[in-house]
């Protein structure tokens, strides 16, 4: 299917970054307001999926060379080992700490093990969405 | 509001159960996209609805909406998708490869299973 | 987490990288990286021989599932040290050779060592762990690692049914032994197995300590090859040699030995324990000896032969038990037969591992094991020769090596029967001397059979397959270590007695407090029966087997239909072809079926709870207000589901199940709850581009479906509506419990340092929920793509388009 897309393309080159900024923010303030690993994935998600609607699959792959497997795989790696890393410490499996460090420029931040856990979270909501639209549109 | 969402969550329940029995593969997973939704519905609102500020400390309101529900809610959200989507694929591998979609023919027959 | 649970994983953690090693470095053999750990753990394990030498223990707890009362306890004591030391020793052994046996470029090395790194590990657990529900976990893990490594040699027929037959007979009694777990929770309200048996006493007139002493001891039965069980041991033998020698015979089948004297502190105060105990121990003890005669494989014999040393094992834990019933433990009169226990565990496994060792290597140099066609080999294999003199000297009871010395102990413990004057013991008791000498006797000629007809008589080099010459030396160090421990042991017993066997018995039978038990073997007890009986053993069997020829035919005497392996075949036939018959009673292939099943059901079984429990309660005082808005949205919702059950293009239906979707959204804003409604907003976007993305590949037509149809389904989901409808109105109306919210609300801030309480929940307070979800998005992601990308082969792929 050729056809000219030039506003679509146009458009999703802007709004892209500011899908993945909104996502990269909703993921890291999912702590103390609405967001978290889920919903920064999927938009995150989303926003790869704008990329291939508005290019092809080549481009794309190209731009975002990534494999998704690999990525799911990293996601479950780094959720399961957040949570073994606290029997380390003899504590239960899954026992997150935190803790506040300070910064120079940024000031106070916390510090959360619930975060990497989060991360794996949101790496694997990428990867799983990204796989099945992949796949899917590479059988067509 | 509770008395509404419980015919609401019957209706979403009856169409999803009506579309599953159905001979047609899509239905039948459009059918599970309703009962999921009922489902959440059903879980949100045995917790109580409007019981207070969004569940966020921000808010730094004198009482909250219950969130476990929603944390429940959010999970099977996110599992749902995941169903659908491998039924999707399912039903669209099962008519590629077999050619219907009609529950009917896609039985295991005598001796084939 | 202690050095000593880091020694009980270590193998696991081995185990994860073997196979890099494997593929990085396939010039050396990858035998060379595991057997550094089993070393290791050894001389670790050596270490605490100065803390239970003198009969006391070190526990070290580590909380893993503190809620349940699971924690990972690992407790060394005299028993457990024992079964460590045999489990790292041999290992070590038996990863030496494998080295030798193994060859690297034929074998695929690294399933092989993980495998059996996996069964070190659990095996470890199984004889280290104070905590019963982790022992039973470890407990599996061996049966599944033997399940693989029997069938190792996977594409032998004979090799699965080895692999399922040992699976589904260990298994069957793990999970008997599971249940006799919980019903020693029940009772005691502990998995703790110090706990259980300090409360011993008050347990003992309960009426569940039958039942957990009978599936405790069908465990260990199992496990233990155990009459009538026995039968999946010889068919294991299909598993490489080394594993034969390590699993088969040292060390996994003893797990069920372990843990009946384990649990002997807890059930030996009663008489059906020493009966049943003993009494499977003496008829295994019998049978397994007077099966392995007429064996023609040199492994077959070894397995019935190791079916009977286990019988006797567990017979002798079964007559020490009755020591417990006597005032104090303090007599060594009656607890002769618990040190004849772990003498002969420790005797057996060096003289057994040796054997097996000589087997494999008379096969690995002539291709065959069958004794029919072996004979004279004593010329082209004289160290071989000599080990297996050593080896089955041993193991029929003559001097000097140690099978005699626990040989004489063990008559001497049945002897001993005959003076207990508790549970019938002093009319039926007489049985156990008699059946003990007269298996003794089949002891001595299957061992005689094993060694002289292998290695004397007549060369038949026409029937093997190659020339047999000595083996490689790296073959021989790992037997010729046993064997020197077999002559060591035998001639000083002593050095022994009381680092390894008083502690364990120490463990077994708890003593008196401040007794120690102090332990010494002699050679010669002068002119006593025992002396006789061992005499006789000698006498008739020389007789018996010079004459074996002339009464093997007693043998064809069986009937060939009654053997208990045809039992096993013909029951398991019978329970695959009934349950596969009574599933397609009401398995007919149509979905449409099983979906009216469950919805009927849900139905009936709802419908009722709610009536006859009186659960539907209707109130509604406490219900939250109603906006005009909020009417429109819900009837949309209810407007968009009952159109999708009329529409005729499955575009409509797509959109509409979006807009219901987007409307849910809208209700999660209006319920407060912003992560939801963002979450579904996101979901339904990408979940409408995919059902768009599939339909595409969906047939146009919609199939007919009758008027009767379409009624069976509009009754059923009209039913299924109102039941659920009934339930949210009883639910919100009727709260039996009070929310257990509150806690998140008081603990998100102060334990978790989070502000938004959905997301805390989400990734820290049920954090558990959250990694299973995203692995089963990972599996269906899995699922889809192994969908889509493997096809299946050739010609089907193109046959619809």
């Amino acid at each position: 299917m050729k056809t000219n897309d030039v506003i679509l393309q146009t458009a999703t080159k802007i709004v892209l970054f500011v899908i993945v900024l909104f996502s990269v923010y909703i993921f890291f303030a999912g702590h103390y307001t609405p967001g978290g690993g889920f919903v920064g994935g999927l938009l995150t998600a989303g926003a790869i999926i704008l990329l291939l609607l508005a290019f092809d699959m080549k481009t794309v792959a190209k731009i975002l060379p990534f494999n998704y497997m690999n990525m799911t795989a990293l996601g479950l790696l780094i959720a399961i080992g957040t949570g073994a890393g606290a029997l380390l410490f003899n504590k239960p499996f899954l026992t997150h700490a935190f803790t506040y460090a300070h910064v120079p420029v940024l000031g106070k931040l916390s510090l959360h093990t619930a975060a990497i856990f989060d991360l794996g979270v949101f790496l694997v909501v990428v990867g799983v969405t990204m796989t099945i639209i992949q796949t899917i549109g590479e059988d067509e | 509001m509770e008395i509404l969402m419980a015919f609401i969550i019957g209706i979403l329940f009856m169409s999803a159960t009506y579309l599953m029995l159905s001979k047609s593969l899509l239905r039948i997973i459009i059918g599970t996209g309703l009962l999921s939704h009922g489902a959440h519905l059903l879980l949100l609102t045995m917790g109580g609805l409007k019981r207070g500020a969004a569940p966020l400390l921000g808010e730094h309101a004198p009482s909250y909406t219950d969130p476990l529900p929603q944390a429940l809610i959010l999970t099977a959200i996110v599992i749902s998708f995941g169903v659908t989507a491998f039924f999707l694929v399912l039903a669209y591998r099962t008519y590629q490869e077999l050619g219907t979609d009609n529950m009917d023919r896609l039985r295991g027959n005598e001796g084939n299973d | 987490m202690s050095l000593l649970h880091l020694a009980i994983i270590s193998p696991f953690l081995l185990a994860i990288l073997v196979p890099f090693a494997y593929k990085l470095f396939r010039q050396i053999h990858t035998g060379w990286f595991i057997l550094p750990l089993p070393i290791l753990l050894f001389s670790y394990f050596i270490s605490y021989l100065s803390i239970t030498s003198n009969q006391q223990s070190v526990t070290k707890s580590f909380s893993w599932i503190p809620t349940l009362g699971i924690d990972f306890t690992a407790k060394v004591d005299g028993l457990g040290l024992l079964f460590a030391l045999l489990i790292t020793g041999i290992g070590s052994l038996v990863v030496f050779y494998s080295i030798y046996y193994l060859d690297k470029n034929k074998e695929k090395l690294n399933t092989f060592y993980v495998y059996l790194l996996l069964f070190m590990g659990a095996m470890l657990g199984v004889v280290l762990s104070d905590n019963l529900l982790v022992l039973y976990t470890f407990w599996e893990f061996t049966s599944f690692s033997s399940f693989l490594l029997i069938g190792y040699w996977y594409h032998r027929e004979k090799s699965r049914y080895g692999a399922q037959k040992s699976m589904i007979i260990t298994v069957f009694g793990g999970l008997s032994m599971l249940a006799g777990i919980i019903l020693l929770y029940i009772m005691t309200g502990t998995f703790s197995i110090t706990e259980i048996i300090a409360q011993s006493d008050e347990i003992f007139a309960n009426p569940l300590f039958v039942p957990a002493l009978l599936c405790i001891l069908l465990g260990a039965f199992t496990k233990s090859a155990q009459f009538p069980f026995h039968i999946w041991l010889p068919d294991a033998m299909e598993a490489p040699t080394p594993v034969s020698a390590y699993l088969h015979s040292a060390t996994m089948v003893k797990a069920g030995i372990y843990l009946v004297a384990r649990m002997s502190p807890v059930f030996a105060e009663h008489s059906l324990w020493l009966w049943l105990v003993a009494g499977f121990g003496i008829v295994t003890l019998f049978w397994g000896s007077f099966s392995a005669v007429k064996q023609t494989d040199l492994k077959s014999i070894l397995a019935f032969s190791t079916v009977s040393q286990l019988g006797m094992i567990m017979s002798l834990l079964g007559i020490g038990a009755a020591a417990l019933h006597f005032e104090t433990v303090k007599d060594s009169y009656f607890t002769v037969a618990t040190t004849a226990a772990v003498f002969h565990l420790i005797n057996h496994a060096t003289f057994k591992g040796s054997l097996f060792m000589v087997a494999g290597i008379v096969d690995h140099e002539t291709g065959t094991r069958d004794i029919r066609k072996l004979g004279g080999l004593m010329n082209f294999m004289p160290i071989t020769f000599t080990l297996a003199i050593i080896g089955t000297f041993a193991m029929a009871g003559l001097p000097p090596f140690n099978g005699f010395l626990s040989k004489e102990m063990f008559f001497t413990g049945m002897v001993r029967v005959l003076d207990m004057d508790i549970f019938n013991l002093d009319t039926w008791g007489i049985l156990f001397p008699v059946i003990a000498w007269v298996a003794s006797v089949f002891t001595f000629i299957y061992s005689m059979v094993l060694v002289f007809r292998t290695f004397t008589g007549k060369f038949q080099p026409e029937k093997l397959e190659k020339k047999p010459h000595e083996a490689p030396i790296g073959m021989l160090i790992s037997p010729i270590v046993l064997a020197s421990l077999v002559i060591i042991i035998g001639f000083f017993p002593n050095i022994i007695s009381n680092t390894l066997i008083s502690p364990a018995q120490a463990a077994i039978m708890p003593p008196a407090e401040g007794y120690l038990y102090d332990t010494h073997i002699y050679f010669w007890h002068g002119f006593t029966p025992e002396l006789f009986m061992t005499l006789g053993v000698i006498t008739l069997g020389i007789l018996l087997f010079a004459t074996l020829p002339k009464w093997r035919s007693v043998y064809g005497l069986f009937p060939k239909k009654l053997t208990l392996n045809r039992f096993y075949d013909g029951g398991l036939e019978i329970a695959q072809r009934g349950s596969m018959n009574f599933t397609k009673i009401y398995m007919n292939g149509s979905i449409r079926n099983y979906l009216i099943y469950i919805f009927t059901f849900f139905i009936v079984i709802l419908g009722f709870a709610l009536f006859a429990k009186d659960a539907f309660t209707f109130d509604a005082s406490n219900i939250s207000t109603i906006h005009f808005f909020e009417v429109l949205l819900a009837l949309v919702i209810a407007v968009g589901s009952i159109t999708i059950l009329f529409a005729k293009s499955r575009l409509t239906s797509i959109i509409l199940l979006g807009a219901v979707g987007y409307t849910v959204a809208l209700f999660f804003v209006i319920f407060r709850a912003p992560d939801l409604a963002l979450t579904q907003l996101v979901i339904e976007t990408i979940s409408v581009s995919l059902f768009l993305l599939c339909f595409y590949h969906l047939p146009k037509k919609r199939n007919e479906e009758r008027m009767t149809f379409k009624m069976v389904n509009a009754v059923i989901s009209v039913g299924v509506g109102a039941i659920v409808t009934l339930i949210a109105l009883s639910a919100h109306s009727n709260k039996l419990f009070g929310s257990i919210s509150q806690y998140y609300v008081e603990n998100t801030y102060e334990k978790a340092a989070g502000k938004n309480m959905v997301n805390v929940i989400l990734v820290d307070f049920r954090g558990f929920d959250t990694m299973f979800e995203i692995a089963v998005l990972g599996i269906a992601a899995l699922g889809i793509f192994s969908m889509i990308k493997l096809r299946m082969g050739g010609g089907k792929k193109n046959e619809n388009k």
